[in-house]
């Protein structure tokens, strides 16, 4: 990746109960991070230290090459930010409070308009951004949230669970956004949830805190494409009974592990084996070839980021559960 | 809108082509100090209902006329009459009409702090180059600033009035700079104690009826307090008793200190000595709210 967006060393916060962040070290790159960790996990006590509202308890952190502790105001000045929460007054037009919102970033009164006219259009509102916020549907208010961090043209925006409160359809709305952000936008994003599932479809990169805790930082390709595991299944004939068996341990006998498919459709028929590359799959065709079975299906299976965590205990599996 | 370029096509009028790129902004930003300068601006407005609805603007609009009305027919009564001063002195002009500015304090505190909490807009300032001093000072010296027009205004009717009426100008420019500095003390008090008050609730009725209490009960305690004591003779229990309600607090001041003739029962107000404790009061007060509110955003940050 080169650039380094966001840095942290052993960054901890500490209240006199809890430790929301537990020294925690990490490097994000330019492109979409998702920051995953069930509510509580730090997220949020993460983007304030990052933001330089907050201190830190010890450890140190940089943003954009600038330091947190000291260069909070210069942070802020290039970074948007996109609370949770609802943060938006009813009584007053979508353009007249992202204007607002962008002088209050230091756009000068000219350019705060044209930016507001141009995010506006680009998050998706037209003709209802004169009217007062008050009426706005969940997702046009969330719009309007994400705007507000985008007027200013930032290199990086912090989105804290931008799809809380939303339904399917607005959800993938919302993430096609995010993903646009980046790619069209050229504007680095750190988008917060509690679902994994979403983030693996929007991000370059995920990083899974717990207890302030660093579980697991790594691109979503790691996640997902470090091992292709192939499925197959075949038929059973009269000389192969159990066609599944008979395939199993001819493999076995090559020297390829293979597993059974458990927990998958078709359990006890799907056998799933890892492929080290081509041959893998010309032996699995000569061995079918060679038994005389018919081969149902053989096909790639991409990991859900959930399975990376499965042999977690039960209180992370909850906690980093697949959504949607 | 500079991106959508219309074009001449065949179906006219209807039709455009949005030229949706993105366009990155490579223009200044101006930072803090103009953020603040645009807080300062933007709320300043909204005490008037400028940049609001329509709603809104009533009440601040008709304070306002009512502030400036008795001052428009005083006038018109020392020019008709070729009176040689004025029915009423500059300094006294706030005091007399002291509960049409406690109305205009109470709606407007609220209205400018209250809904930035109670909508959870705060953390979206506080995600800007502003540091917590900034919002206070802002909202701060805009509620300030508008108390100083409501009272200000009326003061420079009567003096414009006066010269009209070819009143001594040595005399008039007196009063009225006398006039200028009360109210402009008298601002920066109400402000203070308005938006302390009403930086507590972000509930806005609660706030409303919260600085009325403060100002008006404190105002009538205070003044019963200073009869009774009046009537028993104890002219100096008078005096100390009228540190303790913000219009007589600055009743003290001018009394002692800007030519005023005090409101007091039996029309003695503080001496210079005592006056120096009625000043630093003020200032004491002024300066103590602004750290509350200090205090107070440094909590609700994000």
């Amino acid at each position: 990746m080169g650039v380094t967006v966001i840095a942290t060393e052993s960054l901890s916060k500490r209240f006199p109960r809890v430790t929301a962040l537990d020294r925690l070290s990490v490097d994000i790159g330019p492109g979409v991070t998702g920051l995953v960790g069930a509510n509580g996990a730090g997220k949020s006590t993460l983007i304030k230290i990052l933001l330089g509202l907050s201190p830190a308890t010890e450890g140190r952190a940089e943003v954009l090459g600038l330091d947190v502790a000291t260069k909070g105001a210069d942070i802020r000045e290039r970074v948007g930010y996109m609370p949770e929460h609802d943060c938006l007054p009813p009584d007053v037009s979508a353009t007249e409070f992202v204007v607002h919102m962008a002088r209050m970033s230091g756009l000068p009164p000219t350019a705060a308009r044209e930016r507001t006219a141009d995010t506006l259009r680009h998050v998706g509102l037209y003709e209802e951004r004169y009217r007062p916020i008050g009426g706005y549907s969940t997702g046009m208010k969330q719009r309007v949230k994400l705007a507000q961090a985008l007027v200013h043209d930032p290199q990086l925006v912090f989105l804290d669970e931008p799809t809380n409160g939303l339904d399917p359809v607005g959800r993938d709305e919302m993430l096609g956004l995010i993903r646009r952000v980046h790619t069209d936008f050229g504007i680095s994003v750190l988008v917060t949830s509690h679902l994994l599932g979403e983030l693996e479809r929007t991000c370059d990169h995920v990083v899974v805190i717990d207890g302030g805790k660093l579980l697991r930082s790594s691109s979503t390709t790691d996640f997902t494409q470090t091992t292709t595991t192939l499925a197959i299944e075949v038929t059973d004939t009269d000389d192969h009974p159990d066609g599944t068996r008979a395939v199993r341990d001819a493999l076995h006998a090559r020297g390829v592990t293979v597993e059974d498919g458990s927990g998958l459709p078709g359990a006890g028929h799907v056998l799933l084996l890892t492929a080290a590359g081509e041959e893998t799959y010309d032996l699995v065709r000569d061995v079918i070839a060679d038994l005389g079975l018919g081969l149902v299906r053989m096909e790639q299976r991409r990991h859900h980021i959930s399975e990376v965590f499965k042999d977690g205990d039960a209180a992370r599996k909850e906690a980093v559960g697949h959504g949607n | 809108m500079a991106t959508e370029q219309p074009t001449a096509t065949a179906a006219g009028d209807q039709t455009r082509i949005h030229n949706i790129g993105y366009r990155s902004y490579d223009g200044p930003r101006l930072g803090r100090a103009y953020a603040r300068r645009s807080l300062y601006s933007q709320s300043l407005r909204g005490a008037y209902g400028l940049g609001r609805s329509a709603k809104s603007k009533v009440l601040p609009m008709l304070l306002f006329v009512v502030m400036c009305l008795p001052a428009g027919i005083m006038v018109a009564v020392a020019v008709a009459t070729k009176a040689n001063e004025l029915p009423l002195d500059y300094t006294r002009y706030a005091i007399v009409l002291q509960a049409v500015i406690s109305l205009y304090v109470a709606a407007q505190a609220p209205q400018s702090v209250s809904r930035d909490l109670r909508f959870k807009t705060v953390p979206l300032y506080f995600s800007r180059p502003i540091e917590t001093s900034d919002y206070v000072r802002a909202k701060y010296a805009a509620l300030a600033s508008a108390l100083f027009i409501l009272t200000a205004a009326p003061l420079l009717v009567l003096y414009v009035g006066a010269l009209l009426a070819e009143l001594d100008f040595a005399d008039q420019t007196e009063g009225f700079a006398q006039g200028l500095v009360s109210v402009a003390l008298l601002s920066l008090l109400f402000a203070g104690l308005g938006l302390v008050v009403a930086s507590v609730t972000p509930r806005r009725g609660f706030g409303i009826a919260a600085v009325i209490a403060v100002l008006t009960i404190t105002y009538g305690a205070v003044s019963t307090l200073q009869a009774i004591a009046d009537v028993q003779d104890s002219s100096g229990a008078v005096v100390w008793i009228g540190l303790f309600s913000p219009i007589t607090l600055i009743d003290g001041v001018q009394s002692a200190f800007l030519g005023a003739t005090s409101a007091f029962p039996g029309g003695t107000g503080p001496s210079n000595a005592e006056g120096v404790v009625y000043v630093l009061v003020t200032l004491g007060l002024i300066a103590g709210a602004y750290g509350l509110l200090m205090r107070r955003y440094k909590k609700v940050g994000l």
